[in-house]
């Protein structure tokens, strides 16, 4: 090992190291949109039928999805439902928030600056405060404040990013509301960074035709989300950590009533009853959709679509997935975590083994995504790691080469870091990176006060779908789980003020669900919401048993 | 301790090393991080995981290592596994964080000691310091907070995770990654300002001066659309 890497792959470092001087203004051409086309159609995941399926029961009947997203939906509960019993109510409260990342807690504050009393919300979630995608997020959140830009302009990057797909009222939303929430961040005490005159750094991203992506170094998600708890506190918010919601409850009128709750530690149920219940529980990425390794949170399984599905929301625009271009690709033991997309805003070029440029560094992602893919599967002009895992080198040296020395240290620490663990300087050598699996674009449908097609039920964050359309944009997820967690905040006050007392509670829906189920015949019986994903190895799942708890 | 070898560890083909997960030996291969060795053992974890990437804090992992008297600390899903590791993991971290009302308070050396009075008991061990897996100079922002340089505070604990290693090494008992919290949120309100352009915007949007645009752009057909989107100019960006 030299400096972090084998000798097999310095040989190609050397080559990626002597051109960059030549390569310095070297300015690849983007795809047309006819190109982007055929490149996504070839070799992105999503256009490979071998990894989807239709959905076989229910509302999206016939949707085109990904095996793993039909799997948990042709699941049963993971619980038998005549073992429960609703008339003990352990919560009671006007607003139920299932899932406490950045939308939920989002949601919870708005709730509270709407007039809620703190004390008649709950704050749910499956692991702890913050366990969510949103502390992970590194490049940073959009919003069109320059002059020289318009909520217009990031309109339609949005809107070309997600392949004119998206619900337009959701993304006018989503691009009107970008510059209130950066100054409710800064009331909040967020420290994006600024230039020396005062004005915020902005950065390029893939698609953006402006620069519009605000950061805090390449920790904005972590110091959003840091602020955002703090604040979670110091309102006295009340909140109930390792307890996943499994199932939501109805009441006699087909509203969403509430939620049945699982204590991870003590394996009892509680039952919370609430007027109004917003789902913000987050993707799928560790479904691990199409095989592929992922950015995500270890408790992203997609609870929330299940949740939603059996209690008849609509779902939208699951059949396309994100998968981020650059994934650490090397060493083995950071594989498929994230390369935050910064690090080509700020100038770095994606190259093949001889240090040539592959394609322009900041096309949407999907496109990105299926340029590198199309290198590593259909050419030979590839990097090969010693456990056999392929890619592409990002030249981060470059960035110093453009911007200065010190440009790395002060803009991506997070990342250096992470290389450095392993022995890798990122300032004097390549990183090598593939596509990995990132977020999930679509999911259930909201309108742009957050409802979903369902009385009672709210959404906001990645869970939802509509916004991104078949492709979501750098900065546009943090950007959304506080818009939408602040419009679903705002609305369940509303509601809470409405006063509406939900009925009585049942899970007939969840029968219904049972029965649809059995007439599918499915062979191999499954069980959903998944909760957490099995990673324990196989020499121990085959001697697991299931001891008879009361004898313990 | 001698760890007992069963005939499936016998027969284990790869590479492997002898790690101790709270006292018990296990073996497990020589390229994993602790978290992934610990599942690979047979553990499905609940606490002392979360992001997996080194930025949430859920990991903190304390470990000696055979026959070294030195205590060692790390995040568990960003660090590989060595031969003779005695590990145990910090889940979860007891420290009091302070409830306050930000725009109540300013920033200074008073409002640290007022919330955080604790910090004037710091012993200048620097044993927070060594022991975060950011390498943040801990003890440093403490002193700074202590002395009302709020601005100094804040940008040494940038990077803090809140994985709470250092709060359970403090002899003075500081919950400092609290305290870094405080010190950022007074530097981020009350030192960096907002530029104007921001509140300009806001008014903008808010009197209305973007709807027409809008109605526009959502009355077209996806052709017309797209029509624009390929026409957009481009502003500081590299393009061909």
């Amino acid at each position: 090992m030299i400096r972090g890497y084998p000798e097999s792959m310095r040989k190609s470092i050397d080559k990626v190291n002597k051109t960059r001087d030549k390569r310095i203004d070297q300015i690849m051409k983007d795809l047309t949109l006819e190109e982007r086309e055929k490149v996504l159609k070839e070799f992105h995941p999503d256009y490979n039928p071998a990894y989807k399926r239709t959905i076989s029961w229910g509302q999206n009947k016939g949707d085109y999805v990904p095996n793993e997203v039909a799997d948990i939906l042709e699941s049963y509960p993971i619980y038998d439902p005549d073992e429960i019993d609703l008339s003990q109510i352990d919560y009671d409260v006007g607003i139920l928030i299932i899932g406490a990342g950045g939308a939920g807690t989002a949601a919870a504050l708005w709730s509270v600056y709407s007039g809620v009393p703190n004390d008649k919300i709950l704050l749910t979630t499956k692991l702890r405060l913050g366990d969510c995608n949103t502390v992970m997020a590194q490049g940073g959140i959009q919003a069109a404040d320059r002059p020289e830009d318009s909520p217009l302009i990031h309109y339609l990057d949005a809107m070309g990013g997600g392949h004119f797909k998206n619900k337009p009222e959701l993304v006018k939303a989503l691009v009107s509301d970008g510059p209130k929430i950066i100054k409710w961040h800064k009331e909040l005490g967020l420290m994006y960074d600024q230039n020396e005159d005062g004005s915020f750094v902005e950065n390029a991203g893939g698609g953006t035709s402006r620069n519009r992506m605000h950061c805090a170094k390449d920790y904005t998600g972590m110091e959003i989300f840091r602020n955002l708890k703090d604040e979670v506190i110091n309102n006295e918010i009340p909140l109930l950590e390792f307890s996943p919601a499994v199932e939501l409850l109805k009441d006699e009128n087909g509203r969403v009533a509430g939620a049945l709750l699982y204590n991870l530690e003590t394996k009892e149920y509680s039952v919370v009853r609430a007027k109004t219940t917003i789902l913000t529980t987050g993707g799928f990425g560790r479904l691990h959709i199409a095989g592929f390794a992922t950015t995500n949170h270890y408790g992203a399984t997609g609870d929330g679509i299940v949740m939603a599905y059996r209690a008849g929301a609509k779902l939208r625009d699951l059949d396309s997935t994100q998968f981020h271009p650059t994934g650490a690709a090397f060493p083995e033991q950071i594989v498929g975590l994230l390369i935050t997309e910064k690090v080509r805003s700020l100038g770095a070029q994606v190259l093949g083994k001889n240090g040539e440029q592959i394609c322009y560094p900041l096309e949407p992602r999907d496109v990105e995504a299926a340029s590198i893919i199309r290198v590593t599967k259909s050419t030979d002009n590839y990097v090969e790691t010693p456990t056999g895992m392929r890619g592409v080198w990002l030249d981060s040296p470059l960035i110093e080469e453009i911007r200065g020395k010190g440009t790395i240290d002060k803009n991506l620490a997070a990342m250096k870091r992470m290389f450095a663990r392993f022995d890798i300087d990122m300032t004097e050598d390549p990183i090598l990176v593939h596509p990995t699996l990132h977020y999930q674009n679509g999911g259930v449908e909201l309108d742009e006060n957050g409802y979903t097609s369902v009385p009672g039920l709210l959404g906001a964050g990645e869970i939802s779908g509509g916004v991104h359309g078949k492709n979501r944009l750098m900065g546009n997820s943090l950007l959304e789980v506080n818009v939408f967690g602040r419009r679903a905040g705002i609305t369940a006050a509303k509601e809470y003020k409405r006063g509406k007392k939900p009925g009585k509670l049942t899970l007939s829906h969840v029968k219904k669900t049972i029965e649809q189920l059995d007439a599918l015949n499915i062979k191999k019986k499954r069980f959903s919401p998944i909760i957490l994903p099995e990673y324990r190895s196989e020499a121990v799942r085959d001697r697991l048993i299931q001891l008879f708890e009361s004898s313990l | 301790m001698a760890k007992a070898i069963s005939m499936r560890e016998k027969k284990e083909k790869l590479d492997t090393v002898t790690i101790y997960i709270m006292g018990q030996g296990y073996k497990v291969p020589s390229s994993l991080t602790i978290m992934k060795a610990m599942e690979y053992a047979g553990f499905k974890l609940k606490r002392g995981v979360g992001c997996r990437a080194g930025f949430c804090g859920a990991c903190a992992t304390v470990y000696r290592k055979l026959g070294d008297y030195k205590i060692y600390a790390n995040l568990a899903c960003q660090t590989k596994v060595e031969d003779g590791m005695y590990l145990t993991q910090l889940p979860f971290v007891p420290a009091n964080k302070a409830e306050y009302n930000l725009d109540e308070i300013k920033p200074s050396a008073s409002t640290m000691l007022r919330f955080y009075p604790e910090i004037a008991r710091c012993l200048s061990c620097n044993a927070c310091s060594r022991v975060c897996p950011q390498d943040i100079q801990v003890m440093d922002y403490v002193q700074y907070s202590l002395q009302g340089q709020i601005e100094k505070a804040a940008e040494l604990a940038f990077d803090c995770i809140q994985c709470g290693l250092c709060a359970i090494r403090c002899p003075a008992e500081i919950p400092q990654y609290h305290v870094a919290t405080l010190a950022r949120r007074l530097h981020g309100k009350y030192h960096m300002i907002a530029p104007d352009t921001l509140e300009q915007r806001v008014k903008e949007i808010e009197e209305g001066k973007y709807e027409k645009g809008f109605e526009e752009l959502m009355s077209l057909s996806e052709e017309e659309l797209k029509k624009r989107y390929v026409a957009r100019d481009f502003i500081d960006q590299k393009k061909a």
